[in-house]
């Protein structure tokens, strides 16, 4: 996925997961995956630099689904215990801690990631050693690596269920506007041949750098085209100055709206919530979902993390691919990652979200696809979903528009 | 025609930030020569410091929480400048280019303090009714934010100046800028004024911290995303003169806009930075030049 803006701050957390990691260490240090009972998972995400404080939330949802996993009996008979890494968001430094935690701590599987720089860093580490990565974030799609398993969504369940869903409230008229770098560009230009397909008129198109703080331009410019919908793929920091000066110039939810990709419940807070009202965003789970096992979920996550804590879509899927991965290992029984993936294809899981089945081939899951409206109290209200979960399709083969984009 | 007010006023608002976050550079980098990297830290200490106050004050008194902290700011981020200069920078007035390596490892550890004290998290600062919203004449909306920001760098250039022409310590302040040696054998304590100086330019950073909060976002890293704009403002116009800040103020929104709104972001930031590189190779010394300590 992108860049976010860092999520809850916690030093306090960081401080406990790196108590953890050398309880772990020094405890785990002389067995091997599968013996004396236990078998080792590595947990490699941020915990440290930028990117830290989403990474955190991640990990610890990660965190939360081994020891729920754990107290029901391990996977086969055995403990899970967490080797826990930190990838300081920094490309370089994802690839070298897997390469460690696969031929030192010799770890069953990796979770781990959260920018599509980190996944392709990690990428050919994975598939040189033979071993298996669970990504958890939305991500720009068009990959399909043997040795990742993508548990957040591809494009297909959420870009493109956002347009259609736009299409069907007689919204035609689009303006894109997304930070200047491959995830916005690679999502635009899918969004572009879906509209020439669908009958939709793209006013414009407008990139500006990772960072950007002034939108007095592009608010000119949007109030000037005057489009139906805003698609907005900003990252990080940068929608907060643009809704912030969207709302200055007068354009609210209601004259200017908005359909975003990369704001979730996390983000809201640090947009501010005042801002953002009634704008639409685009995921497969909010923590408002309504079914039983969210409610567990949401419950489960505030009472190990403190009640302030937020769960959103990629915290869920975190938390779901740690089960995804243990149900794979006790149908294939064994933790050998060519059983585990011979045995993937297939696997249902009844998650927060939903129900997610594992795709055999292209090793993403099905998710369903929801549109949600911030509101007042910074959480997202669903207003549309997809009915059913959407087969994943990462490099939209299953659309005719899309020959020739990948 | 309507685009093209709300682009031309686009353009001065963006004027007029650039000169706001230049403005206290112009102190500490123009008339003193410290390269201060922290520069960005200090605004972003400024911002901190609103959202403290609007802590403090709670959603009653919501409304004043913005003049308060621009008054607070002034006084929060002028002490850690002037904390600076007293146990670090005095001591490299002779090594102009070792300040940029110091004030950039003081500029990581405020944003480390920051990161602790406030969390990485991005915080929110609420705009206070009378600073939400627009005044809209004849089909264009100047928001009352940008208005508001307009104001407070004129006021802030009006006070310079009266201190810097009025004031017998403003003309202090010049007079050890120009001749330091001479200066001292007049009787001015220019320790004294070196800190003074460093506090109204390190203070005015702390302003800029808080009229940004109505625009921007405020987290740890806020103050980076603005620290090349304010070098540049300082550069073009011309190494201490707030004629010269003002004048590329203006020229660099107002181009930067033109460009943005016939290109893009990205390629308007480009052409821009050309643009300053042709013109320095004019005008090395910028637009308004005065023989300065620097340029000895």
């Amino acid at each position: 996925m992108e860049f976010r803006r860092p999520g809850v701050a916690s030093f306090g957390l960081i401080a406990i997961s790196i108590g953890m990691l050398a309880v772990i260490a020094c405890g785990g240090s002389s067995t091997t995956t599968t013996s004396s009972g236990t078998i080792k998972v590595g947990l490699l995400h941020s915990l440290s630099g930028t990117m830290a404080i989403s990474e955190v939330s991640v990990k610890d949802a990660e965190l939360l689904a081994i020891s729920e996993i754990n107290a029901k009996g391990g996977v086969l008979g055995k403990q899970l215990v967490p080797v826990i890494e930190d990838g300081a968001s920094d490309w370089p430094t994802f690839a070298e801690k897997a390469q460690k935690l696969i031929s030192t701590d010799k770890v069953a599987v990796v979770f781990g990631g959260w920018t599509s720089a980190s996944r392709k860093a990690m990428l050919p580490v994975f598939e040189r050693n033979k071993a298996l990565l669970y990504y958890p974030v939305q991500y720009e799609g068009l990959e399909s690596s043997p040795y990742i398993y993508y548990t957040g969504a591809t494009t297909n369940q959420q870009i493109i269920p956002a347009l259609d869903y736009l299409k069907s409230q007689g919204k035609m008229k689009i303006y894109l506007l997304g930070s200047d770098y491959v995830f916005p560009r690679t999502a635009n230009k899918e969004i572009k041949a879906y509209a020439a397909a669908n009958g939709m008129t793209i006013l414009g198109e407008r990139y500006t750098p990772l960072g950007s703080t002034e939108y007095g331009t592009i608010v000119n410019k949007l109030k000037a085209a005057a489009p139906d919908f805003v698609f907005n793929t900003l990252n990080g920091d940068s929608n907060v100055a643009f809704f912030k000066q969207l709302k200055a110039a007068g354009l609210t939810d209601k004259t200017m709206p908005t359909m975003s990709v990369s704001i979730a419940e996390d983000e809201v807070r640090g947009v501010g919530v005042d801002n953002l009202v009634g704008h639409l965003v685009a995921w497969n789970y909010y923590q408002t979902t309504d079914n039983a096992q969210n409610t567990a979920f949401v419950k489960a996550y505030k009472a190990k993390y403190g009640a302030t804590r937020v769960t959103d879509d990629p915290i869920e899927a975190a938390y779901v691919q740690v089960y995804l991965w243990a149900a794979e290992a006790a149908k294939a029984n064994s933790v050998d990652p060519e059983k585990v993936k011979a045995a993937a294809g297939g696997i249902i899981f009844n998650a927060p979200e939903g129900l997610v089945t594992v795709n055999g081939d292209n090793h993403h899951v099905s998710k369903t696809a929801r549109i949600g409206i911030i509101g007042s109290d910074g959480l997202i209200k669903e207003i549309w979903n997809s009915g059913k979960p959407i087969e994943p399709d990462p490099y939209l083969k299953s659309y005719a528009w899309a020959k020739g984009l990948s | 025609m309507e685009i093209w007010v709300s682009q031309l006023f686009t353009g001065i608002s963006l004027a007029s930030i650039l000169l706001l976050v230049a403005l206290g550079l112009t102190f500490t980098f123009g008339q003193m020569n410290v390269v201060n990297m922290a520069h960005g830290e200090f605004i972003m200490a400024g911002a901190y410091t609103a959202f403290v106050v609007q802590g403090v004050l709670g959603a009653q008194l919501l409304s004043i929480s913005i003049p308060v902290a621009l008054v607070l700011a002034f006084v929060v981020a002028g002490a850690i400048g002037l904390l600076m200069e007293r146990t670090i920078l005095r001591r490299l007035y002779s090594r102009p280019l070792d300040t940029l390596v110091v004030t950039w490892g003081v500029s990581l550890i405020l944003q480390q303090l920051a990161r602790m004290i406030f969390g990485a998290q991005n915080v929110e600062v609420k705009a206070p009714s009378w600073l939400s919203g627009g005044l809209a004449l004849h089909g264009v909306t100047f928001p009352y934010s940008r208005l508001f920001i307009l104001a407070v760098v004129v006021v802030a250039i009006a006070a310079i100046w009266f201190l810097m022409n009025r004031v017998p310590y403003g003309r202090q302040m010049r007079a050890v800028v120009q001749h330091r040696q001479l200066a001292a054998t007049s009787g001015i304590r220019t320790h004294s004024v070196d800190a003074t100086t460093f506090f109204v330019g390190s203070g005015l950073a702390g302003m800029a911290g808080v009229a940004l909060t109505l625009l921007g976002p405020i987290g740890p890293t806020l103050g980076t995303n603005y620290l090349v704009d304010a070098f540049l403002v300082v550069v073009v116009g011309g190494l201490g003169q707030l004629p010269g800040a003002v004048i590329a103020a203006l020229a660099l929104g107002l181009l930067n806009a033109t460009l943005e709104f016939n290109t893009n972001a990205s390629l308007a930031r480009v052409l821009v930075f050309v643009a300053i590189v042709a013109f320095l190779q004019f005008r090395p010394q910028g637009l308004i030049a005065l023989r300065t300590r620097a340029l000895r």
